[in-house]
């Protein structure tokens, strides 16, 4: 056999058996991205529908700014929250660093600005159909911003689905911030990084099938019910 | 807030220096319903964005109440040609337009399933709004408006593009909507609903208020030129030779 598929056939075998430490990564990666992305629904899309909707001076300049964000370098938001969370950073004296907490803060500022770019492209192609009427019934700016967050719910999860593939799929920043330590901060990312570098490859690889599995399904139940609820709410 | 006598006086709207609006006067009492007629680009639809606040006029002004009194922050509604269907229920999508009048979330619901009743559509409330035809959502959009009991209801073109019988059903509510005492300001290029439905006339061409008569008058004795000739089917084809 091949060393390939000898890899393979011990990946599956990992996988098959529930290997402990492969379980013990698997939730702490769902936890941490779950979290952040939970995070980054609950700022993200707000914060795009308000750029969407909202008129204010530099609003062209921030839209901007939010697009160019979609690309942040993973690192670079990795040794920020570092220095923000470092003993003598702003926010040391929490003991963040090298904890879950912190892996949890670097994804979210990675997912943010996504899930409000892609939020601020929806609702603002609603918002020129509507606005003319809400304006007429005297809806609030934020009773605006409400209402299309909700209308446009269902092409949302887009977002929320791409936030949660930059999330699970990001290891540069939670390596920095998580230290990658066993038991304790180590992802999927992380763990593929380390076990690679190790030559424990069939680890590395039934991780990375666990890790696609995940992002796979996710992204067909979205589309299930994106099908259904299009069919329901037109 | 009193909101009539409504006296408009030399409105213009002239977005990047092209005069859409061109000086109208206009005096709205406090019945009745008064149809805007007029050819494509008349200034029709810039009127009532206009009076009902969506645009603002580069000149002229608006005395609401006649005492040179200012907008009203409500009692004005619009209904549009395309009316917003949000992805919620035919109740939730009537029962909204109460949203900003601060009516809590179970009298809203009460009040609008009372609505859907008189329109027509409370065999529909539980339906997805966007399923419903464009006559039926055209109704939705009435009965959306006329909960909230505006004094002044404008309405730009509600049944271009509907059926014979979608029509004839949104005209009935229409006339409900004017006999609940609500004044009516409506757009439309259907000379034969104009004659169903409306009071007064108000002729405009060019963005100028050509005239403003009693219906039967505007049909038998058309004071303008312009008017005559948009009766008789020829102003559009006039005013596009004579580059106007």
């Amino acid at each position: 056999m091949s060393a390939f598929a000898a890899t393979f056939s011990d990946a599956l075998s990992l996988l098959a058996h529930f290997d402990h430490t492969v379980l013990e990564i698997v939730a702490l990666s769902l936890q941490v991205s779950g979290a952040a992305v939970v995070l980054g629904t609950l700022i993200g899309l707000p914060l795009g529908a308000c750029i969407a909707v909202g008129r204010f001076p530099g609003k062209t300049a921030l839209s901007v700014l939010i697009n160019g964000m979609m690309g942040l370098p993973s690192v670079v938001v990795g040794v920020v929250v570092y220095l923000i969370l470092s003993r003598s950073g702003p926010f040391g004296a929490l003991g963040m660093l090298y904890s879950p907490a912190a892996m949890v803060v670097a994804q979210t500022l990675l997912v943010v600005p996504l899930m409000a770019a892609i939020t601020r492209q929806v609702v603002e192609d609603v918002w020129a159909r509507y606005a003319e009427e809400l304006q007429v019934m005297r809806f609030s700016w934020w009773d605006s911003v409400t209402t299309l967050l909700h209308d446009c719910r269902h092409s949302l999860v887009v977002a929320v689905l791409a936030g949660l593939g930059r999330a699970m799929s990001e290891v540069g920043a939670v390596m920095i911030v998580g230290g990658n330590i066993d038991g304790a901060t180590r992802v999927m990312t992380t763990a593929i990084a380390l076990e690679t570098s190790k030559g424990d490859l069939a680890l590395a690889i039934a991780l990375g099938v666990v890790l696609i599995v995940i992002i796979l399904a996710l992204n067909a139940l979205a589309y299930v019910l994106r099908q259904w609820a299009m069919r329901r709410f037109g | 807030m009193p909101i009539f006598p409504l006296s408009i006086h030399d409105l213009r709207f002239a977005p990047d220096g092209r005069e859409v609006l061109a000086g109208v006067d206009l005096e709205l009492g406090e019945e009745g319903i008064t149809l805007v007629l007029g050819p494509n680009g008349a200034g029709k639809s810039v009127l009532l964005r206009t009076i009902c606040g969506l645009l603002e006029p580069s000149a002229g002004r608006m005395a609401w109440g006649g005492a040179g009194g200012a907008r009203p922050q409500q009692g004005v509604m619009m209904v549009f040609q395309r009316p917003m269907m949000l992805r919620m229920s035919v109740l939730d999508n009537v029962a909204l337009g109460l949203k900003p009048l601060g009516v809590a979330g179970a009298e809203r619901r009460r009040r609008g399933v009372e609505m859907l009743e008189r329109v027509g559509l409370a065999d529909r409330a539980g339906d997805s709004a966007r399923q419903l035809s464009g006559g039926e959502q055209q109704r939705l959009a009435l009965a959306r408006a006329w909960l909230t009991k505006p004094r002044l209801l404008l309405l730009d073109e509600p049944t271009a593009s509907l059926d014979p019988s979608a029509s004839a059903a949104v005209e009935r509510i229409i006339r409900e909507i004017r006999t609940d005492g609500t004044r009516i300001l409506m757009v439309t290029h259907n000379l034969g609903q104009a004659t169903r439905l409306g009071d007064d006339i108000v002729f405009m061409a060019g963005g100028r208020v050509c005239e403003h008569t009693p219906v039967r008058a505007f049909f038998a004795r058309p004071r303008s030129e312009e008017a005559r000739l948009f009766i008789q089917g020829e102003l559009p084809w006039r005013m596009r030779f004579q580059g106007a």
